[in-house]
């Protein structure tokens, strides 16, 4: 069983000159607000959890 | 001092193994953006057990049961984990500056895994089997003619994209992998660059000062 979104020819955005997948910008989208996340967040350490 | 006593000092002096398994790291490691390195490797891992898997059983099985499909998507989605990561990785690379202070083989190396990767990659969608396979081999193959290399990296055939995909590159990748783990270890993670301007116009002028 193939979930139907994926048995279709892949959206795309086509602004000017730039043509990308809807798939790809989100990837792309989804790194930058990890990498910002991982800038931000502050990491536990171990001596603080004990 | 024969040979085998040559090796086993000459490997005690260069790798320490002090160094290449230490139990601190410095102070501006501690933050998220230092785990995406690991996070590849962990990623990498998964793709090698999944793919000896896959291997092991053949495309027939791969393609025709569940338990294939599923072992089929695990290797699909640890390459998206993968890149996904060696990506973010290779950011916070760039962004600090990781080639400084003598660590110039250690992004070499980073780069090269990054661009032997995405070969692998390649062969990988090649050997999948379905029309994603042939209309990528199809547009694949022109490219690969027109830097003369089609002769002898044929991506219409299966046998030879198949035999890189799984005994080849991975074996390269890994290989590239330890090197730069091992560069990692010995050489150490770099310095952030200084917050205030004089401090790194000083650490400026101090490292044109150091002997290449």
């Amino acid at each position: 069983m193939t979930p139907s979104f994926m048995n279709a020819p892949a959206h795309y955005l086509h602004i000017g000159f730039v043509l990308i997948s809807t798939a790809n910008l989100l990837v792309i989208i989804l790194m930058i607000v990890v990498f910002v996340a991982a800038l931000l967040a502050p990491l536990p350490s171990r001596r603080e959890q004990s | 001092m024969n040979l085998t006593e040559r090796l086993q000092r000459r490997v005690s002096e260069t790798l320490p193994y002090e160094e290449l398994m230490p139990a601190e790291q410095p102070i501006y490691v501690h933050s998220y953006v230092y785990l995406f390195g690991i996070a590849t490797v962990a990623s990498f891992i998964l793709l090698i057990v999944s793919g000896i898997i896959l291997s092991v059983f053949g495309p027939q099985w791969w393609h025709s049961s569940t338990v294939g499909h599923f072992v089929n998507s695990a290797h699909f989605w640890s390459v998206q984990a993968f890149f996904f990561f060696m990506v973010l990785h290779l950011w916070t690379a760039f962004f600090s500056g990781a080639w400084r202070d003598g660590r110039g083989l250690t992004w070499v190396s980073g780069m090269v895994t990054f661009l032997v990767s995405i070969l692998t990659a390649f062969t990988g969608y090649l050997s999948q089997q379905n029309f994603d396979a042939q209309w990528i081999g199809v547009q694949g193959k022109d490219a690969l003619n027109a830097v003369g290399v089609g002769a002898f990296f044929d991506a219409l055939n299966f046998g030879q994209m198949y035999g890189f995909h799984i005994a080849v590159l991975p074996v390269i990748v890994a290989g590239l992998v330890g090197l730069h783990l091992m560069l990692v270890r010995l050489r150490g993670v770099v310095r952030p660059y200084p917050l205030d301007v004089e401090a790194r116009e000083g650490a400026r002028a101090g490292a044109e000062e150091v002997p290449v």
